[in-house]
């Protein structure tokens, strides 16, 4: 599983460290503001959001509904820029970046796992998964061994050739968790990734990400729940577009030992 | 993205919607198909016209009384009465480049033969016209020179007039009547077709210059006259010749128009040719007008098929395409629906000559060529219409997709 998620990153040329001398922080995100234009008024989502987040870190961040918690996710994930402020991703300041620059980053630096999931309807779990790699022009026979060996990874082996309709929340989840793992991205985002999700299914979900960031992958979730939030290693709580919180999470629980003790929904 | 994988990706998402994806191309196909069809016709009908020009000879020249403007407008045709027998005696004796030379007097008429009639073109001439026409037999025997002399109610048939006077019967020795006066049917004429002009010339019957002035018309000067000359080169010539001997011979000075027109069958098969390829042209046009028609309906489904799939944009930026994939991808798709589509038009286009050409008796003529600029003009109405709503597509807001429902 370690040479699973291993980063990759320094292959890859196009990524010219800015400041060397600046630590090994992978993301780093200063003075960030974001306001939308609405004629008459204008939103501030960030108000001055300054984070550093260091490789193989799992953050949870948390605040109540339209904190900028979203807002700030679509930045880390390449998709929007900052109205001002600087977003540094492996010692890239990113506003330097094309659009080819940035969806190549999107590819294969990140991965995105939604609340809604979002996967391709009427495309099979294996061709969903595999997705990214066609925009990653991998080769065609390590595409499909790559996908299986993800879907494999999440617990998805026997369903590869199944579509969404067919999967249950938990599992279209699981499928677009392999999505995101499989250009082996070094940072994986998710933005209330177990919103749509019962309790149990959750945790389910929450140990995959626990086994994903103890192999390495620096992980960063938004979440509304303080259950989910307490298997991260840092959480952070955003309120009006500005952190209030930053805490590191004292002895957090393993998620494969709380669902030990849960009851199983037949239980129920 | 590869290729392949872009091709795959866009007949998948074709295919989906079957029905949708038919009804889209329909445009193109019956746009293609049309294109195909009128200039595979225009092209047959061009050779149609250029073997029966050839069949009557290039060498020929055809004067007219009255004269003819430069457009081929006939001012005054036949209003003149100028040209006589005498002409024609002098361009066979003084145009060293003239070979054969024949009257040529028509009216219209009807034969009666016995409870059958039919109503005909009467043309006076001579015998030599049937050699200078390259026009030979089917029975009997051309009337001769003595005929004319003696100005002998003889008639040769067309082999039209044949066929509804008499069917299969054998005609000669029979009598025929022309207004009142009774003819005897000497020969039939072999079938020689449409002429270039589409006119039935087996559709008449020939009797001699003389009996028709004397007889019929009543008129002392020509109609038409008609010349071989001795070679298709030497028509021209000829063609100059003879219109300065009339001139001469009509006494108009110069500067005066002519009161004859000298038309040339090399001049008339150009005529006739580049007036089949302004039609062909016309009707291809009308065609591509259609195709136009499809590439718009083209361009309207995809821009709802834009819409529709919003959110799969959105997931697809967000995992990493770039413009220039999206771009490709809805443009692919509808590249693969106009090119489908030009290609079924194609087929649909061959069908459709090889039915109208089997009726029409004609050959059938698909040009390479045609059949080459449909798939390119369909490949290129494909990506003239699709780059608007793939650029649309490639433009959307990741972030703004991913929340589209
Ligand atoms: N495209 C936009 N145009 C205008 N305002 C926007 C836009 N996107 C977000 N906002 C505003 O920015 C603020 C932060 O939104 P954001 O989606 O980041 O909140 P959130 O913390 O993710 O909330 P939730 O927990 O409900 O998902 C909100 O007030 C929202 O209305
Ligand atoms: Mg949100």
């Amino acid at each position: 599983m370690a040479t699973l998620v291993q980063n990759e990153l320094n292959a890859d040329v196009m990524m010219k460290p800015e400041r060397p001398a600046n630590g090994s922080a992978v993301i780093q995100v200063q003075d960030v503001h974001k306001s939308y234009d609405l004629g008459e008024t204008k939103v501030h989502a960030l108000r001055g959001v300054d984070m550093k987040i260091e490789p193989g870190e799992f953050v949870a961040i948390m605040g109540s509904s339209g904190s900028g918690k979203s807002t700030f996710m679509n930045i880390l994930g390449c998709l929007d820029k900052p109205t001002s402020g600087k977003y540094i991703l492996e010692g890239t300041d990113v506003s330097s970046l094309d659009k080819k620059q940035l969806a190549a980053i999107r590819n294969r630096k990140l991965g995105f796992v939604f609340q809604g999931f979002n996967l391709l309807s009427r495309t099979t779990a294996l061709e969903n998964v595999e997705l990214p790699t066609l925009y990653a022009q991998t080769e065609k026979s390590m595409r499909q061994a790559r996908s299986k060996e993800v879907l494999e990874l999440v617990g998805l082996g026997d369903r590869m050739g199944h579509f969404p309709s067919q999967l249950s929340g938990g599992q279209q989840q699981r499928v677009a968790i392999a999505r995101a793992l499989v250009n082996k991205p070094a940072i994986l985002l998710a933005d209330e990734p177990t919103g749509n999700l019962d309790s149990r299914t959750s945790v389910e979900i929450m140990q995959i990400f626990q086994d994903l960031n103890d192999s390495g992958l620096t992980i960063v979730l938004v979440t509304h729940e303080p259950d989910i939030a307490q298997f991260a290693k840092r959480t952070v709580v955003f309120r009006d577009g500005k952190i209030r919180h930053d805490d590191p999470v004292s002895n957090h629980p393993r998620a494969a030992e709380v669902l030990k003790s849960m009851p199983t929904v037949d239980e129920d | 993205m590869d290729f392949i994988a872009i091709l795959r990706i866009a007949i998948r998402a074709l295919t989906r919607n079957k029905m949708r994806s038919l009804l889209t191309m329909l445009g193109i196909v019956i746009g293609v198909g049309a294109v195909i069809a009128t200039v595979g016709l225009g092209q047959g009908a061009q050779e149609q016209v250029q073997r029966q020009i050839a069949s009557m000879g290039t060498d020929l020249l055809f004067i007219s009384s009255g004269s003819v403007n430069k457009g081929g407008v006939r001012l005054g045709g036949g209003a003149t009465k100028t040209l006589i027998y005498d002409d024609m005696k002098a361009i066979v004796q003084q145009v060293p480049t003239a070979a054969l030379a024949a009257p040529s007097s028509g009216a219209s008429g009807l034969i009666v033969a016995d409870n059958q009639n039919w109503s005909t073109r009467i043309t006076g001439t001579e015998p030599q016209y049937f050699d200078i026409r390259n026009w030979s037999f089917d029975r009997g025997v051309n009337f001769t020179q003595d005929d004319v002399t003696r100005a002998a109610n003889v008639v040769v048939l067309g082999a039209t007039v044949q066929q509804n006077l008499f069917g299969r019967a054998d005609s000669t020795g029979k009598t025929v009547r022309i207004g009142n006066l009774p003819f005897l049917v000497v020969g039939v004429l072999q079938a020689k077709g449409q002429s270039g002009m589409g006119q039935d010339q087996d559709d008449g019957v020939f009797v001699p210059i003389t009996t028709l002035q004397k007889k019929i018309t009543g008129q002392d000067w020509l109609q038409n006259i008609m010349v071989s000359a001795t070679s298709q080169e030497a028509s021209y010539a000829a063609q100059a010749q003879i219109t300065s001997l009339l001139r001469d011979r009509h006494r108009i000075r110069p500067g005066q128009d002519d009161d004859f027109s000298v038309r040339n069958l090399a001049d008339v098969a150009q005529l006739a040719d580049e007036s089949s390829k302004v039609m062909t042209l016309l009707l291809a046009s009308i065609a591509g007008v259609s195709l136009i028609v499809g590439g718009i309906g083209i361009m309207n489904i995809m821009l709802v098929s834009v819409t529709e799939r919003t959110r799969e944009i959105g997931i697809r930026i967000a995992i990493g395409a770039t413009e220039s994939d999206v771009l490709r991808q809805f443009l692919s798709e509808s590249v693969v629906l106009s090119l489908t589509g030009g290609v079924m038009g194609i087929l649909f286009g061959i069908a459709a000559s090889i039915t109208i050409t089997k009726v029409l008796g004609w050959s059938i003529l698909i040009a390479p060529i045609a059949v080459g600029a449909a798939v390119v003009f369909s490949m290129a109405v494909g990506i003239f219409f699709g780059f608007y709503p793939a650029r649309k597509a490639a433009m959307l807001d990741p972030i703004e997709a991913l929340r589209f429902e």
